[in-house]
């Protein structure tokens, strides 16, 4: 599958709801406040200055609280809403020039979304659902069956091709979700809080799948939640979104080492920093001391079990090396305290 | 008279707390003559009213003079499809009839006790000697509907798809649903005459809205994620509607065509009035001469084949739900 070098641009992506939203962009640009678009002209700004470049391949989770503007974010990539102004540009293509017939086309083969609520059609059997896209892009019903029994497979959800939705629980339903999404073979999956409706331990089910499957498909995914554990599991780069801004964006270790501001900071505090934390992050330059006996531990390994086998070893440093077994630096278990204790802004590098 | 007395006690006591009122209730009575439009709503002149009144009545009777024999010979097509479906009911041997109905029963609930139901109703129609009766009724009422569906569902669709054809559509639809039915019928029987074409098109007009109304309904009650999951997906307005939309709102749909149903059959009375046989013109003859029995046959009669088809059409409904929960 050459699909993963479709990157997504958005640019200077601004929306305003209202009656007449695009006089008011410039006011925006030019300083108005939100409160006081809302008060005194009647217009909600929903996207404020948006700036999100996402490689392809990639996991890009864009994460906030509700009313922050991330499901209104989602559906602009694939133009479910107009944007006041701004550019979304997919492999250099304007998504947003695109005349409806070149939409619907770009709908049908380079995008596949997956909704919160699942989005099934209850009319229809679980496989029927599964090739939906197919169906609608007009691909020959045995075909298109073929591809669908592939995935319903691979979601694992063989023997249950002939149910209905509402015959499934949640965690069922949205695998079928997934698997039209992938049936699709669309280089973009879009992921519109598609585990919020789930209960903790399917979510870590799906959340392991969908990394398993990412690994073999390499898709561009946008996966939008406002679960901060969820993002730091799935997103190789995330966006914070706050009130229509994007507050900060970077991979996990930036944002739990170096977060941008008070609010991030709140949100950081309940999280299991050892388990998302690599050493990577904490580690400090080679001493010059005999590294011979000493552990090793791969690069990215996190926290949590850098710590563990420190504990079990008779060391209390650790050699990190990278992919080809080069040392490329050590880790202490103080190091490792250090950075799982401290709030916000670690000491460390 | 007591009341009056009280009546006047309070007038008093009004006045009394209020002197402005007074002066004004006083200013009242002197200039009667003045205030008099007050009281009188001022409507056109009756002579004005009066050449109104001809100058239409008059154009609808040229109107008929000049086209009535084009109009109704326009509407011959119409005649020969009743009149056919009139003769298959009625030619039918009723053994055949009741099995017919009973194996559409069946396909439609697949209970054995609404095809009892069925069965049961129409042997009780024939033994009370009804059954030539009803079966023009049946027929008129199942032509009827069916012109209904086959306008009303289209009708319903553009009503949901386009806005003002909507809203025009929409207060049609308040009219002819409020209309007292004798008021449109003046018309059609100046320009149709009496018999089968002027009542099939006053039961038509009186049972296509429901139909119409819920296809409208049902349309725009189905999800809005499932109709972003079918846009997401690239559907054209098209498919969206033939996958997506008409599905899902097909139990509010079948909701209107058992209402249009229903409303064809209360409707058969009124059509006997311009000359449609049948169990109505049972019940008008016994309204004329104070039957009470015959009218009570015949209108259980009626509420029997209401029930017959009430039943299948919502039988059929159920089993179209079944897929789906208590989701709408």
């Amino acid at each position: 599958m050459s699909s993963n070098e479709t990157s997504i641009e958005i640019r200077d992506l601004y929306k305003i709801f209202g009656p007449s939203p695009r006089q008011y962009v410039d006011s925006i640009k030019n300083g108005l406040t939100k409160t006081e678009l809302s008060k005194v002209h009647g217009h909600i700004l929903g996207l404020n200055n948006i700036n999100i470049s996402m490689p392809g391949g990639k996991i890009q989770v864009v994460m906030g609280l509700s009313g922050s503007g991330k499901s209104t974010l989602i559906r602009h990539v694939n133009r479910l809403i107009e944007p006041t102004s701004g550019s979304i540009l997919v492999n250099g293509r304007n998504v947003l020039d695109m005349p409806e017939t070149e939409l619907r086309e770009f709908r049908r083969t380079h995008t596949a979304m997956v909704f919160q609520r699942f989005g099934l059609l209850p009319h229809r059997s679980v496989i029927d659902n599964v090739t939906f896209g197919l169906e609608v892009r007009g691909m020959d019903k045995a075909k298109s069956r073929e591809i669908g029994m592939r995935w319903i497979e691979r979601v694992g959800l063989n023997g249950f091709e002939a149910r209905y939705p509402n015959e499934l629980s949640g965690g069922m339903q949205q695998r079928v979700g997934l698997a039209r999404a992938l049936s699709n073979d669309a280089s973009i999956l879009l992921m519109d809080e598609a585990y919020s409706a789930l209960d903790p331990l399917i979510r870590t089910d799906m959340q392991k799948m969908l990394l398993e499957l990412q690994k073999e498909l390499k898709k561009t995914v946008v996966f939008i939640t406002h679960d901060l554990d969820e993002a730091l599991r799935l997103g190789d780069s995330i966006a914070i979104l706050r009130d229509g801004e994007i507050i900060q964006q970077g991979d996990s270790q930036r944002i739990l080492i170096h977060p941008a501001d008070d609010y991030i900071r709140r949100f950081i505090k309940d999280v299991n920093r050892a388990r998302y934390l690599k050493v990577d992050a904490v580690m400090e330059a080679l001493g010059q001391s005999d590294t011979g006996s000493m552990p090793k531990l791969k690069s990215g390994t996190t926290l949590e079990v850098a710590a563990g086998e420190l504990t079990s070893s008779s060391f209390d440093t650790a050699i990190i090396i990278d992919d080809s077994d080069r040392p490329i630096g050590a880790v202490s278990l103080r190091l490792i305290t250090a950075a799982i204790s401290s709030e916000g802004e670690a000491e460390v590098k | 008279m007591p009341f009056a007395r009280a009546m006047d006690k309070a007038e008093l006591k009004f006045a009394a707390a209020d002197p402005a009122c007074t002066v004004l209730a006083q200013g009242g009575a002197e200039g009667g003559i003045e205030m008099d439009w007050l009281f009188k709503f001022p409507q056109v002149s009756p002579e004005a009213l009066l050449a109104i009144k001809r100058g239409i009545d008059g154009s609808l009777k040229a109107l008929t003079r000049l086209y009535g024999q084009s109009i109704e010979n326009s509407f011959y097509p119409l005649q020969r499809i009743l009149t056919f479906f009139e003769n298959v009911m009625t030619g039918a041997p009723w053994p055949l009839i009741i099995l017919v109905l009973a194996g559409i029963a069946w396909f439609a609930s697949h209970k054995g006790s609404v095809v009892a139901g069925v069965v049961g109703t129409l042997i009780a129609i024939g033994l009370l000697g009804l059954w030539h009766d009803a079966m023009l009724t049946i027929s008129l009422v199942f032509a009827a509907t069916i012109f209904s569906i086959g306008i009303g569902i289209p009708l319903g669709i553009m009503m949901n798809r386009l806005e003002r054809f909507g809203g025009v559509l929409k207060t049609l639809l308040d009219v002819m649903q409020t209309m007292p039915p004798f008021v449109y019928l003046i018309p059609v029987v100046m320009l149709l005459g009496i018999g089968r074409v002027p009542g099939f098109i006053a039961v038509v007009i009186y049972a296509i809205p429901p139909i119409i109304r819920l296809t409208d309904l049902g349309i725009r009650l189905v999800d809005k994620e499932v109709l972003e999951a079918a846009d997401a997906y690239g559907c054209s307005r098209s498919q969206k509607l033939w996958k997506v939309q008409f599905p899902l709102a097909m139990p509010t749909i079948m909701a209107g065509i058992n209402q249009t149903i229903m409303m064809a059959l209360g409707m058969v009375v009124i059509a006997s009035m311009i000359g449609v046989q049948g169990l109505g013109l049972n019940v008008l003859q016994a309204i004329a001469n104070q039957y009470f029995t015959q009218g009570i046959f015949n209108g259980f009669a009626i509420v029997g084949i209401a029930i017959i088809f009430d039943r299948i059409s919502q039988a059929y409904g159920q089993r179209l739900q079944k897929h789906r929960g208590g989701a709408a």
